[in-house]
């Protein structure tokens, strides 16, 4: 067992404690939080498959957490209002059944992150990030003129949607849910990188030119971590959605790929538990500077910018030290 | 003489008004090693990358196993069986030296979309691995992060990552560079075994390992072939004198 190993397991207790704690003193508001960076986490760790494994500098994941969103608005509010979601050829309603809403959402996020993947992998560096920042910021506006579900204003949905055989009305329940979600995301993720896909992912990042000379070729797996990475953030985002039981164009807007992004660096690119560290610190200071000042977030630029002057394996590597390669 | 297995004809490449290839016509036979020679700046790297499929030259074409490759890219090319060396190595820093071993595996193996079972567990291409860092003397170096090798074992490692491909023509380009005598010494003899197994187009300074070791050297200077031949008539012959061997032989 490595340090970091170690240290994935403390942050794992630590996350199951609290809301433990807090079940148990009958405190929902830090069920909710903790809620919140276990969905945001799960956001980070498909970003971490592109932009740790794979180099992809993507500033365009609200995309994916948008999209997600927005398959659950969109099939939640036509089952509220029992008005299919069309009648012609075929008939299309909508669900308030969570595992129905996931499978659409990442289908919706896949399908989406293979056309901008498609397109955007063609360049890189620069070209990259302000193109995935573009076809973001496109969807961003399109969901602002888009009236049927909310436009600007967004769009509420009354009642949480609902999993066989639990109340997910009930904090705990959903907490419990999000937690093992986020767990599975995290032994995919682990698994990933370790397979014959992330060395070869990994390998691209660190010289394309040695992956192309044994035969391989980097777009194909470039293009399929960021199909992963697509489909893993847009499921947090249908659980983003649910979690609030709203959804809005702020989904897409680029401050939520920022903050995606954040999570990420401030826990460790490429760290498997990087997301979930910088998730749970991000919520953290926002809980806790948010309530002392409303300029909370320039603590937070100056702490980013330390991270990524001094520290820069963030949280996860300034207590683990470097990377081990795995064996 | 067999058919030959490698082949350019008319290579042509330029930078602006620099010819970096004028016109090279090569081959490579089975069994040989042919080696490239030529000052600093004649464009034998410039070759090599349009040999390999990294750029793709002005006019001319590059046949590979009998097939015009011209069009290929670099991945279709390694794929068909051609193992190339860098100059300057291009091997993930990160990684273990077996795991850039295993990745070269991996590549020879088809099968890279595979999502849950642990590659560094995999027999196979374990075995492959280890082989090929056996045959380069690095078998001691398999969990030393290839970031702390020094620059001949990187050129060593290089080698292994070629021969995990089981090529059917290896390109190197300067693969004794940074290796010391007792290196280039060692890796002159592997290369001398290795010929048999598949031919080697070989680009490199050290006179000493190209006089021992090539069938046949070519001699490159500003962009063009000047002389194809054998190791005594290259040395014999007063054009190359002139060009390339006489500046350094000068007394
Ligand atoms: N991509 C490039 N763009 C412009 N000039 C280049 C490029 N690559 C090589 N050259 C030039 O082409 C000539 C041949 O370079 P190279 O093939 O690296 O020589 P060698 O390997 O024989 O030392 C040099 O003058 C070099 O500066
Ligand atoms: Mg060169």
């Amino acid at each position: 067992m490595t340090r970091e190993t170690y240290i994935n397991a403390a942050l794992s207790l630590l996350l199951v404690l609290v809301p433990f704690w807090a079940w148990s003193t009958g405190q929902a508001y830090i069920l909710t939080l903790c809620t919140k960076v276990a969905i945001l986490a799960l956001a980070g760790v498909g970003l971490n498959i592109a932009l740790g494994l794979g180099g992809l500098v993507s500033f365009g994941h609200a995309a994916f957490f948008g999209i997600g969103g927005y398959a659950m608005g969109i099939l939640a509010s036509h089952a509220q209002t029992f008005d299919p979601i069309m009648d012609w050829p075929i008939l299309i309603e909508g669900t308030k059944s969570m595992p129905m809403i996931w499978l659409v959402a990442m289908l919706a996020s896949a399908l989406a992150a293979l056309l901008i993947g498609a397109l955007s992998l063609r360049t890189s560096g620069v070209y990259f990030i302000m193109i995935t920042l573009a076809f973001a910021q496109m969807l961003y506006y399109f969901t602002i003129g888009w009236p049927a579900y909310g436009g600007e204003d967004g769009l509420s949905i009354y009642v949480r949607n609902s999993f066989p055989g639990l109340n997910t009305l009930v904090p705990v329940q959903f907490l419990i849910l999000s937690y093992v979600i986020l767990g599975l995301a995290l032994l995919f993720s682990a698994r990933l990188a370790r397979a014959p896909f992330g060395l070869a992912l990994s390998a691209a990042r660190q010289n394309a030119d040695r992956v192309e000379t044994v035969g391989i070729a980097p777009y194909r797996l470039r293009l399929v971590a960021f199909v992963i990475s697509g489909a893993i953030t847009g499921l947090a985002g249908a659980l983003f959605a649910d979690l609030n039981r709203f959804i809005s164009p702020t989904m897409f807007s680029w401050h939520t790929s920022g903050e995606i992004m954040i999570f990420v660096i401030l826990g460790g690119v490429g760290r498997l538990y990087g997301p979930v560290a910088g998730a749970a610190l991000f919520i953290l200071l926002e809980h806790l500077l948010g309530g002392v000042s409303d300029y909370w977030k320039i603590f937070l630029g100056a702490l980013l910018l330390a991270v990524v002057l001094f520290a820069r394996g963030g949280l996860i590597g300034t207590l683990a030290g470097r990377e081990v390669a795995h064996g | 003489m067999a058919e030959p297995l490698l082949q350019t004809r008319g290579i042509t490449k330029s930078f602006g008004a620099l010819k970096a290839s004028d016109a090279i016509s090569l081959d490579l036979h089975p069994g040989e090693i042919h080696a490239l020679i030529g000052p600093n700046g004649a464009g034998k790297s410039t070759l090599i990358k349009q040999i390999a499929g990294n750029m793709t030259p002005d006019s001319g074409t590059v046949h590979f196993l009998g097939q015009d490759v011209t069009a290929l890219d670099t991945v279709a090319r390694a794929r068909l069986g051609l193992g190339r060396t860098f100059q300057i190595s291009a091997l993930a820093m990160d990684f273990t030296v077996l795991q850039n071993a295993v990745l070269g595996a991996l590549g020879a193996r088809s099968g890279v979309m595979r999502f849950f079972l642990p590659v560094m567990k995999d027999r196979a291409l374990l075995a492959r691995a280890h082989e090929a860092l056996e045959r380069v003397g690095l078998q001691d170096h398999a969990a030393t992060r290839t970031a702390e090798l020094s620059h001949g074992q990187r050129r060593q490692l290089e080698v292994a990552v070629a021969l995990t491909l089981k090529p059917k023509a290896f390109l190197m380009d300067e693969p004794m560079a940074g290796l010391g005598a007792g290196g280039s010494k060692r890796l002159t003899g592997f290369l001398d075994g290795l010929r048999a197994e598949a031919p080697i187009l070989l680009v490199e300074h050290d006179m000493d390992a190209v006089f021992a070791l090539a069938d046949r050297i070519s001699v490159l200077v500003y962009g063009q072939v000047i002389a194809t031949g054998t190791a005594d008539e290259i040395r014999a012959n007063p054009d190359v004198r002139r060009a390339y061997l006489g500046e350094e032989d000068a007394p």
